[in-house]
């Protein structure tokens, strides 16, 4: 338990510490929020759906969250390649519990992130159903970070350098982010589409997201909360057996 | 009585050979010295001892402990100084220390005694809240010495602990080291190219060369096999006066990469 808190807590200390970091992973979804949001907006509502930004906001806080996770998991190449993993390695405790604790800080910085979207959604006119329904929507951040935490973490034990973080930003972040129904609705869309977004996570993320600040969703909250747990069992449980084939 | 027992070591990566059936032992409390020119497998030997790495083949002890089916209680055993810097720089020294103390389970009542007590050893107590990425390399050695020591372990591995460090660093470095050897009985294992400081250091020296040891004894009985009046005129003569190839270490490559990157290291 203590490894799992000490890991957690030193990747908040690094995040808050961090202001730099803070500022820039919010230039992107707001970017995003400002372009779609107001570019499509008015197309959007003509074609009768509804008022964009409603649509909009748990996608693109969404996507702070899983961007942040991301490279939270691929931060282990950073403590690789600066030597601090050798510290974590020769110590006397599990393997599965170095990466457990990881996996929990990078998730709750991301949480943090997504809430950071939120707020400033909210000076742009969006509006939640419910102030309380902040708390289901914390646990749908949550479990899409520590989807995305592990999912980078996995990936990062098998690389040893930063070359190949475009490569997973472009060829897997983010189609998967495109495919979840963040910035359009997967409904209207063409099948192949559909399809595809209902194996894709984030689908499923967003979705609970939606429900929770807006009270629509695709599916059932508890069927978006199963599947994901579901998807966070399976990436933890390859994260652990490759770490703990990891060498420093 | 031995408190490190290696047999018939080998380390292979990919088809290169980088430990070549090396067998040696360490004895109780002792100050041992693994010496070789660059490249010739001291750290990746470290590194098995370490359990760091799988052996290729070979048969590792350390503190009684089996390296295959005992790690943790290995793990325990030692304290290690890399050679590549090992410190988490967003963290202050006192957390990096703290780090250590939670993840080897040390005492929660007795953590900031010793924490405080191990900076004052190494002299970066009135440095512990400052980041350690505010810290020169003769600092952040001190804080690596200082850490490797919390959990009281019975060996000390020191990669070369003293590169790029000024004589006075230096000096008080070893200090520490013959310190803990004559007060607390720990067993030092250090890798080092300073041979005047293995020289006077040392009681027991093996050297290393392409994988294979080449040499072994108290500097004193290598001096006189190789009838020559010092250490490194014994050191050169066992591995000749070729330059080995010096790669740029990927670490290095990594440190350029990261200032593209925008990161401050
Ligand atoms: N992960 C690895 N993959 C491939 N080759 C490696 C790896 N690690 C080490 N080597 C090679 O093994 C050999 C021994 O390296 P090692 O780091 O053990 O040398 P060393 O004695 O510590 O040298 P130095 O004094 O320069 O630190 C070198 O030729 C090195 O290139
Ligand atoms: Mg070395």
């Amino acid at each position: 338990m203590s490894t799992i808190y000490i890991l957690w807590l030193r990747q908040l200390k690094k995040y808050i510490r961090s202001t730099p970091r803070i500022i820039g992973s919010l230039g992107q979804p707001l970017l995003f929020l400002l372009v779609f949001g107001f570019g499509f907006g008015s197309i959007f509502e003509k074609a009768g759906g509804g008022n964009y930004i409603q649509f909009l906001v748990p996608g693109i806080v969404a996507m702070a969250v899983v961007f942040t996770a991301i490279f939270g998991g691929i931060e282990l190449i950073w403590d690789r390649q600066f030597g601090f993993l050798k510290e974590t390695m020769v110590a006397p405790v599990s393997r599965f519990n170095i990466m457990l604790g990881r996996t929990f800080g990078g998730a709750s910085v991301s949480v943090l992130q997504g809430i950071a979207v939120l707020l400033i959604s909210f000076l742009i006119g969006f509006k939640m159903q419910h102030i309380l329904m902040i708390f289901p929507a914390v646990i749908f951040m949550f479990l899409t970070a520590f989807f995305f935490t592990a999912l980078g973490t996995a990936i990062a034990s098998k690389l040893t350098d930063m070359q190949a973080f475009p490569i997973i930003m472009n060829f897997l972040v983010m189609p998967l982010f495109f495919l979840s129904g963040s910035i359009f609705p997967l409904d209207t869309a063409p099948k192949v589409l559909q399809v595809l977004g209902k194996i894709d996570p984030l689908f499923y993320g967003i979705d609970g997201l939606r429900f929770a600040f807006i009270g629509t969703s695709h599916f059932n909250p508890w069927i978006d909360l199963l599947v994901l747990v579901g998807f966070s069992l399976m990436v933890l449980l390859a994260g652990k057996h490759l770490f703990e084939k990891m060498e420093a | 009585m031995s408190i490190i027992e290696v047999k018939n070591l080998t380390k292979k990566f990919g088809d290169f050979v980088a430990v070549d059936n090396i067998s040696f032992s360490v004895e109780k409390g002792e100050i041992f010295a693994f010496l070789g020119p660059n490249g010739a497998g001291k750290t990746t030997t470290i590194k098995m001892l370490t359990t760091l790495l799988e052996p290729t083949v070979g048969e590792i002890k350390v503190n009684n402990f089996n390296l295959k089916n005992e790690r943790d209680d290995v793990r325990r055993s030692f304290g290690i100084v890399f050679q590549d810097p090992s410190l988490d720089d967003d963290l202050t020294a006192y957390e990096n220390m703290e780090f250590h103390a939670v993840l080897y389970g040390h005492d929660k009542n007795d953590r900031p005694k010793r924490i405080e007590e191990l900076l004052r050893l190494v002299d970066l107590w009135d440095r512990q809240k400052n980041l350690v990425k505010t810290f020169s390399g003769g600092m952040k050695r001190r804080l690596e010495i200082a850490r490797a020591l919390i959990h009281t372990p019975k060996i000390i591995f020191l990669d070369e602990p003293t590169v790029g460090l000024d004589p006075q660093t230096r000096n008080h470095i070893w200090s520490y080291v013959v310190n803990l050897s004559k007060k607390e009985g720990v067993t030092v294992f250090l890798t080092t190219h300073y041979m005047e400081e293995a020289e006077k250091m040392a009681n027991r020296v093996v050297v290393i060369d392409h994988g294979k040891i080449i040499g072994s004894g108290t500097p004193a009985e290598l001096k006189s096999k190789t009838e020559t009046n010092s250490l490194e005129e014994a050191f050169l003569k066992l591995t000749g006066n070729s330059i080995r190839p010096d790669e740029a270490s990927s670490v290095d490559m990594l440190r350029s990469h990261a200032r593209m990157w925008g990161r401050k290291r």
